[in-house]
């Protein structure tokens, strides 16, 4: 294991440590949706993944 | 009559600011991305090595981390903006070096850059058309945002290529995510500040585009 690798894993450890109140944070306080906000979340990205797919073909 | 007209008035000072936001935030965003294209093609020109990158990288999220929420008010804000956005595409030029030296490098980039701008473009237009509220993803990003932090810990240890595949398929459409989210707020006046809300969506793109690269280095090189 290079240094590298271990100064990566010590970033991403900061960044967890970091995030992690922010995310409690926006889980307590983000309102709740409904079906329908979830199916005009889940649209758009099935788009985005049918999209990346269409790219892994033309590449 | 009275009341309508009282509530025209009422909410248009609102929705001019909205818009003076979103505009300002685009405009700041198009000059970051330009500026940042412009540090990767200095970086990939002085021949910089791959360490770079991840010096970059940490320099970049602990400026935006530590440092712009506290000018995020001030002019002075701007300027951090550029010194983040610049000093991650200085980290790009050993990447872009990389790629561009696999036997389709070129295409990959290309497809990789011209897909980013897609799915941006795509996301923000569906937001802006829809004007709907996504608020309620934020906690759901946030905990799918911190599971892919962990993930990617995991596999700097684990070195599996599939798993490293999945990640950057999965920070796709978390980042997808928070384009709905953060364009979302813009709009509905929960994001004021167009310096905080440019960078949001520049770590989308940034991000996006890596995964992008990732995924299309991987695939467009396994024959």
């Amino acid at each position: 294991m290079d240094w590298m690798q271990i100064i990566a894993a010590l970033a991403l450890v900061m960044f967890i440590v970091v995030l992690f109140p922010r995310a409690r944070h926006m889980i307590k306080n983000s309102p709740k949706g409904t079906s329908s906000d979830w199916m005009s979340f889940v649209i758009p990205i099935a788009a985005v993944v049918l999209f990346v797919m269409l790219l892994i073909k033309l590449v | 009559m009275n009341q309508n007209l009282s509530t025209v008035s009422q909410r248009s000072p609102s929705a001019i600011a909205t818009n003076k936001v979103l505009r300002n935030t685009y405009m700041l965003l198009s000059l970051t991305l330009l500026f940042s294209g412009f540090t990767a093609a200095i970086s990939m020109m002085m021949n910089m090595p791959p360490m770079t990158y991840l010096i970059s990288i940490i320099g970049g999220m602990v400026i935006a981390m530590f440092v712009l929420p506290r000018f995020a008010n001030s002019p002075a804000g701007i300027g951090i903006v550029f010194l983040i956005t610049g000093l991650l595409g200085f980290g790009l030029g050993p990447i872009l070096t990389m790629y561009a030296s696999l036997p389709n490098g070129g295409n990959i980039i290309m497809l990789s850059f011209a897909g980013t701008g897609a799915i941006f473009m795509g996301l923000s237009a569906y937001v802006l058309t829809t004007r709907k509220d996504f608020s309620f993803l934020g906690g759901f990003l946030m905990v799918g945002f911190l599971l892919v932090l962990l993930a990617a810990l995991a596999n700097i240890f684990l070195q599996i290529p599939a798993m490293s595949l999945m990640i950057s398929a999965v920070v796709i459409m978390i980042m997808s995510g928070f384009i709905l989210h953060d364009t979302s707020r813009i709009i509905h006046g929960g994001e004021t500040n167009y310096v905080l809300a440019t960078i949001g969506l520049y770590m989308t793109i940034f991000n996006i585009f890596i995964s992008l690269l990732q995924i299309l280095g991987i695939m467009g090189n396994d024959d």
